[in-house]
């Protein structure tokens, strides 16, 4: 057989883990699995420079994902042209599809990169993998994005349950299985971002660093840039998760008040591209009708209160 | 005084918690992170928590039951006093999470559901689906964004931690931090650290861990002056998925719920698993195991699904080892409204339906009991001294040790659903020890001279810029960090043996001289991930050669440490005298190894070389006694063992 041995990242074989796939080659696995494929990925230097694509080749092995394609990339960092560059940067964490770090936008959808299966994407667009960063974000390097304002609308729509403290005070409130059933899923958000990259409503924020400016006057004005605009489907969803708690419900007026606010749930324009985007499934387009609901009983109420 | 504050580095359950119960007390606190907090690796905990409840208090359930759980299957390795504390702790852990909105899942009558773990016989376990884990890490990243808002605490996210800063009488007086983006080294004055960086997986290649989990952190402090305890006791869980990028956990709840463990008995039986009749299936915990069944401790059921694979040549398949761990038999609806989300995964990243198709699973490295060293104060009553500053304090003073990253609660191997409990208390318990050491403190770290803090930092710096200065054409990092964790995953998980851990000592030391030699594909300073890996690789070499040591001096079998060579085996004759007096040489023989083994392997740094001693193992609560599940004879070893200890009884009252 005419082996070629460029499979020296490939396996290993360790006390039983092993993958069990002596090697990737179309011709040995008979499924008509590419020997390579091509990525392409939209890279950037920093923030505020040009994007450009590079190309990558990498080796076929069986059950890969956006994950291991990139690993791959960081550990050879040379591109088709066989040119040596510095190894493409993004984010990951659990690989598992529970922290939200390694979201990116794969093939044209906004997605985790640990789930995406790299048999899957070839077969649904065979030879090239494409990868971006997202673009509701600004870019810091490559497929790193600055997602701090999904953080910052969590605050802003106080997503707690404002417990008196810590000590011990016996048992939370009673719940019904029925309500456990609602919340659960919400409560799955990982503040991953799919649903703010899908909204056509939620547009970029981007802000540029001062001259002479500290991290801290820095950090304060881009808070108060993104509390001028939307605060998300995903933060709207927290809202409700929290307004519907027993405890919780005890400030729900401020909750709803926040997203009666600028930048809150009259931007949605009801695109309900959030809920078929979400990793997660959470019922969004449910949360932001309630919250519809919710703002309009309170918007009665004050006028009421007048 | 200036404004004291600490320093918490890592936002798991563990930081999180230690960082919402400082600010509770009115103090300033920093997190330092990696990820953004929400992103932690707890969030990957599947399973549930662990506590006595009303339910199992009916059947005989006490809180010291779970105490004593603990203590046996860690196979006595751990000081009982902070685990006594932690079981008492339990119920209101579960309390304090209900009320923070944890959705735990809930009986038709609206209170908290439970499930069976291994290493019990009763349901202590709550739970939230099947992501227990990010549900209790996401209330307390939620209470600690409250803070935030408040202003009293403050987070340093993608910012990876190089240090304690010490000064000339090796006290902890602050953190040294690289911003991840900027790659800007800073030094944070701080009046106490919390470090609560969890596990070490990583050095293992692929295991159930988050990329974060490279233990760097920990060698750190190590590398600092800190102890580090217990390193051989890595768990190896009995259940993962094998993937090429990761060895995604499958929950023990699968087991919990009721799923059944087998293989069928022809050899790779080429039929569809559905279609092998039950007669022709091997259910081997159940059959090796009558009593726990499928939910024997994670060290047991490991060792067997390996020696039915690997010994006994039973795997599923042929060309890679793996076993059947079956749900079908239970109602879609059921299966989804407790384990939903872990049946998710599986389908997700093997694109088979696990509810009507037997998963295939395989162990791999999921936890490390050992850790930093940490103190602790005993009260009369056994418990912990709760507001003594030397709680979770580890021989460096001033900085503390929570969470996986610590060596104490789970001994030489965890029960399931402990690991989240034993996160919220050390988090939940550090606070009042650090309120104690705050108050007692004469000068805050702010207010010290500058340049102590100025000299830690260009000392980094200098060591970071010499790292970005190498020149080309040397050693690929990737590549040793791969070597790496085959070597380990070889010679330091289920089954260990001297020779192997011999040459992996060897191999090893090789491997930190070339990961000196690495040099980089990125000599930039704008979210240089290259030079961060680079080097938490080389900070691994510290732990792994600590772990590969306490193995190969530790010539006995104890809970996750297996050495086949120095295990008891069960009882062999069947005349009754003579099985009675192989009983009373097990026990001579077991008495004899208590002695010389029931101690914490210590480790310290000298130079690049761990140095290992042993400490004592405060055992005075519940005595130590032979762990026997499934062994042969184990009944008659434990009736001859109940003897010696009744007869010993009176004399230690006497003494």
């Amino acid at each position: 057989m005419a082996a070629s041995h460029d499979h020296s990242h490939g396996h290993s074989n360790g006390n039983g883990h092993a993958n069990g796939h002596s090697d990737g080659h179309a011709d040995s696995n008979g499924h008509g699995k590419p020997d390579s494929f091509e990525v392409r990925i939209l890279r950037q230097d920093g923030p505020g420079q040009a994007s450009y694509w590079e190309r990558h080749r990498v080796a076929y092995e069986p059950d890969m994902n956006v994950i291991s394609v990139l690993q791959r990339i960081a550990s050879k960092a040379k591109t088709v042209d066989n040119e040596q560059v510095a190894p493409v940067a993004w984010e990951c964490n659990c690989l598992e599809e529970v922290c939200g770090a390694c979201t990116m936008v794969i093939n044209g959808r906004v997605r985790q990169s640990c789930s995406a299966l790299v048999d899957r994407l070839l077969t649904d667009n065979p030879g090239e993998i494409e990868l971006q960063p997202m673009t509701k974000f600004p870019v810091v390097r490559d497929l790193v994005v600055d997602r701090s304002r999904i953080f910052r609308a969590l605050q802003r729509v106080q997503a707690w349950v404002p417990v008196e403290g810590y000590y011990d005070m016996g048992a939370g409130p009673r719940q019904s299985q029925e309500q456990q059933e609602q919340s659960y899923p919400l409560s799955e958000c990982m503040s991953c971002g799919c649903c703010l990259e899908a909204c056509p409503q939620y547009l970029k924020v981007e802000i540029a660093r001062e001259e002479g400016e500290t991290d801290e006057q820095f950090a304060e004005r881009k808070k108060a840039a993104y509390d001028k605009n939307f605060v998300g489907a995903h933060a709207i969803s927290q809202a409700m998760l929290f307004n519907s708690h027993p405890t919780g419900r005890m400030n729900a007026g401020e909750r709803t008040d926040a997203l009666m606010g600028e930048g809150g749930l009259q931007i949605c324009g009801n695109a309900q591209n959030c809920v078929a985007v979400c990793p997660k499934h959470i019922p969004l387009t449910t949360s932001i009708a309630r919250a519809g609901r919710a703002t309009t009983v309170r918007m009665i109420q004050r006028w009421f209160d007048k | 005084m200036a404004k004291q504050r600490v320093m918490v580095i890592g936002g798991g359950l563990a930081g999180l918690a230690a960082t919402m119960k400082l600010a509770e007390l009115g103090i300033a606190v920093d997190m330092m992170s990696l990820v953004p907090v929400k992103r932690s690796h707890s969030v990957c905990a599947q399973g549930g928590i662990n506590s006595v409840n009303d339910l199992t208090r009916q059947q005989g359930d006490t809180e010291w039951q779970h105490f004593d759980d603990t203590v046996y299957g860690g196979d006595f390795l751990q000081h009982q006093p902070p685990v006594k504390e932690m079981a008492d702790w339990g119920p209101k852990i579960i309390d304090l999470m209900d009320r923070l909105g944890v959705p735990f899942n809930r009986t038709q009558e609206g209170f908290l559901d439970r499930r069976r773990f291994g290493g019990t016989l009763y349901k202590r376990t709550a739970f939230a689906g099947a992501t227990t884990g990010q549900q209790l890490l996401y209330a307390l990243d939620e209470q600690v964004r409250r803070w935030e808002s408040a202003g009293l605490v403050r987070k340093f996210e993608y910012w990876d931690f190089l240090g304690p800063v010490l000064d000339g009488d090796g006290v902890c007086r602050g953190a040294l931090g690289q911003d991840l983006v900027s790659m800007e080294i800073r030094s944070f004055p701080a009046d106490a650290v919390v470090v609560a960086s969890g596990g070490c997986g990583l050095i293992y290649g692929r295991s159930t861990m988050s990329m974060v989990c490279t233990g760097s952190a920990v060698s750190r402090c190590f590398k600092a002056g800190a102890k580090y305890g217990n390193g051989e006791f890595i768990q190896v869980h009995p259940t993962a998925i094998p993937g090429a990028d990761k060895l995604r956990l499958m929950s023990e709840s699968a087991r919990g719920e009721g799923g059944r463990v087998w293989v069928p008995r022809k050899p790779q039986d080429q039929r569809d698993a559905k279609s092998i009749p039950e007669s022709e299936r091997y259910y081997f915990l159940e059959d090796r195991y009558p009593k726990y069944g499928n939910l024997v401790p994670r060290d047991i059921a490991t060792r067997e699904i390996f020696d039915i694979c690997v010994n006994e040549g039973l795997s599923v398949e042929r060309d890679r080892q793996c076993v059947y761990l079956d749900l079908t038999h239970i109602s879609k609806r059921e299966l989804d409204r407790k384990l939903g989300g872990i049946l998710d995964i599986y389908e997700k990243f093997q694109g088979v339906d696990p509810r009507t198709t037997p998963m295939k699973i395989f162990p791999a490295v999921h936890y490390s009991m050992g850790g930093l060293w940490v103190d602790y104060q005993r009260t009369a009553a056994g418990g912990l001294q709760i507001g003594s500053p030397k709680t979770h304090v580890t021989n460096v003073p001033g900085l503390y040790a929570i969470g996986e990253c610590d060596y104490q609660y789970h001994g030489a191997n965890r029960l399931g659903a402990n690991s989240l409990l034993s996160c919220i208390f050390t988090g939940l318990v550090v606070a009042p020890a650090i309120e104690t050491l705050l108050k007692n403190n004469k000068k805050a770290a702010a207010d010290l001279d500058a340049s102590l803090f100025e000299s830690a930092r260009r000392d980094k710096q200098r060591e970071h810029d010499a790292l970005l200065r190498r020149t080309g054409g040397g050693e690929n990092p990737y590549v040793i960090h791969q070597e790496l964790g085959d070597i380990m995953t070889r010679a330091a998980t289920v089954v260990r043996r001297n020779a192997q851990l011999d040459a992996a000592y060897d191999k090893v030391c090789e491997l930190e001289a070339r990961a000196a030699k690495c040099s980089l594909s990125d000599s930039g300073n704008w979210t240089n991930q290259n030079v961060v890996f680079t080097r938490a690789l080389i900070d691994m070499f510290p732990i792994a050669k600590t772990i590969l040591k306490g193995a190969r001096m530790r010539d006995e079998s104890r809970g996750a440490h297996f050495k086949p060579d120095f295990s008891m085996p069960g009882l062999k004759a069947t005349d009754p005298a003579e099985r009675r007096r192989e009983a009373e040489a097990w026990c001579d023989q077991f008495e004899a190894n208590t002695n010389k083994w029931l101690k914490s392997t210590i480790s310290t740094l000298k130079g690049t070389e761990p140095e290992i001693t042993y400490e004592d193992v405060d055992t005075s609560i519940i005595p130590p006694r032979p762990r026997l599940y499934g062994l042969v004879g184990a009944e008659l070893i434990e009736e001859v063992w109940k003897n010696r200890l009744a007869a010993k009884k009176p004399l230690a009252a006497s003494a």
